[in-house]
């Protein structure tokens, strides 16, 4: 058992598999998993690209997180939105990044963003879509300004705007109707933040803010919380209970000290 | 949930197999260090299990780092752990609470049963009753209180989303966090 725990075994332990569908066969239902839900989304324009995101995480139909981070970082020069179960996303974009890290200081190169890419829809393919990730990858290269999505079975597509996730509809119907060549910065900026907000507003899995991640040449902007279009309103009035309104039992109470460095013990004498 | 420089955390004691009650006082907070503790709910023996899996990260960390863990750390040891199992999950939702070992700067944070982290600011909630407990919280809670009204605000909305939950309740236990001591309380509550 600690050998077992000491060793850096890599990949998924299956060892529960079994007793979970005997469990599910006799009645006890898994709890559900957190999903994104999401709207994300990304264009290119004249100078790099934007990625954009909504931060709604659920878990079912309850709203899990109203504010995480959709946008993860791949390596200096490159992020990726993430869409679907919120933990595979996470470790997916997560591992990768490492990969990339490693890759780059055994290169001394600036990473490629076919290289993670490629890398991404290799282990995505290898998993047969149950690891549900749903990407969308950007970054600027020495090749120029890439933009992708990665489906979680791992097909890819290269485009100029894209959209995944819950909210893509919504999405690509503002980008369908306004994207063109060669835009401006905050033109480009200011189109994402529509797109995910017709995500935000029209589909039931997005929601709450708009975080924006501005990728140029040797330049990146994360705008986490670009927009806040659904910020909660103070409370009109206080619902603090009185002191001693909770009735108690037992009370036990367990008294810490501080101990700093230099005044540990006392071992002059 | 969140304090002004405390964190409290807060569960019910009831054990059951589907509708039959088997303990009325079994624990599922556990402390990890002096100012961390962990929340498990789920699966009973995937709850012990995981008690001595993070016990003993937690203390070999410990030994080869000469450090004392920090909550962010063990929600991070919690997350991998969880996640090595994507295919084949523990049952547990944990929650991991506690204080900044140097800076005691408060931490709360959730994970779903494949260690999807949800770092929050106010409060989270996992297990059975989390509907009523969202609601509950989302009500109550407001931002800075003090140990003492953190106390009652925890167990107010603990207490009264587990009275609407029939699955829940039988007794719960709360612990306040504070840089100078952890405050345990067992509350007065509904045992039907």
């Amino acid at each position: 058992m600690s050998a077992r725990i000491d060793q850096t075994a890599t990949g998924f332990d299956f060892g529960l598999a079994k007793r979970n569908a005997s469990l599910e066969a006799s009645g006890v239902k898994a709890p559900n998993a957190t999903k994104t839900g999401t709207t994300i989304v990304g264009l290119i324009f004249k100078d790099g690209l934007v990625l954009g995101a909504d931060t709604r995480a659920t878990a079912g139909s309850i709203v899990a997180d109203k504010n995480c981070e959709k946008i993860h970082y791949i390596a200096p020069n490159m992020y990726c939105c993430g869409a679907g179960t919120a933990a595979d996303t996470e470790y997916t974009t997560n591992m990768i990044s490492s990969q990339m890290a490693l890759h780059n200081m055994s290169t001394g190169r600036e990473s490629r963003v076919v290289t993670a890419m490629t890398l991404l829809k290799q282990y995505l393919f290898r998993y047969q879509g149950h690891i549900s990730a749903a990407l969308v990858l950007g970054g600027y290269d020495v090749t120029g300004p890439h933009l992708y999505t990665i489906y979680p079975h791992g097909s890819t597509d290269k485009l100029p705007y894209v959209t995944m996730g819950s909210g893509s509809l919504a999405a690509m119907s503002v980008f369908e109707s306004r994207w063109r060549p060669d835009m401006e910065r905050q033109e480009a900026i200011d189109m994402v933040k529509d797109a995910i907000e017709a995500g935000i507003f029209n589909d039931l899995g997005s929601g709450s803010n708009v975080d924006v991640c501005v990728i140029e040449k040797g330049k990146v902007d994360y705008l986490r919380n670009y927009a806040k279009p659904n910020e909660r309103v103070q409370k009109e009035q206080s619902y603090k209970f009185a002191r001693g309104t909770t009735a108690v039992i037992k009370t036990s109470i367990r008294d810490l000290v501080t101990v700093t460095e230099d005044t540990a013990m006392d071992i002059t004498a | 949930m969140v304090g002004k420089n405390c964190v409290a955390i807060a569960s019910d004691t009831r054990l059951g197999a589907q509708a039959m009650t088997v303990d009325m006082n079994f624990p599922k907070i556990f402390p990890m260090t002096d100012h961390t503790m962990i929340g498990l709910a789920g699966l009973a023996t995937d709850v012990l299990t995981l008690r001595d899996q993070f016990k003993y990260k937690v203390k070999m960390y410990h030994l080869k780092e000469d450090r004392v863990m920090a909550p962010r750390t063990l929600a991070h040891v919690v997350s991998s752990t969880l996640y090595e199992k994507r295919f084949g999950p523990y049952f547990v939702e944990p929650i991991v609470a506690g204080l900044d070992p140097r800076t005691h700067e408060p931490f709360i944070c959730c994970t779903d049963t494949i260690g999807c982290i949800d770092f929050a600011k106010d409060f989270v909630v996992v297990g059975n009753a989390t509907e009523n407990l969202y609601g509950m919280c989302e009500g109550l809670w407001e931002p800075n209180l003090e140990p003492e009204d953190l106390f009652e605000t925890i167990s107010q909305a603990l207490l009264n989303a587990v009275d609407r939950n029939a699955l829940a309740g039988w007794g719960a236990v709360v612990h306040v966090i504070t840089p100078e001591r952890v405050i345990t309380r067992n509350l007065k509550a509904r045992c039907d």
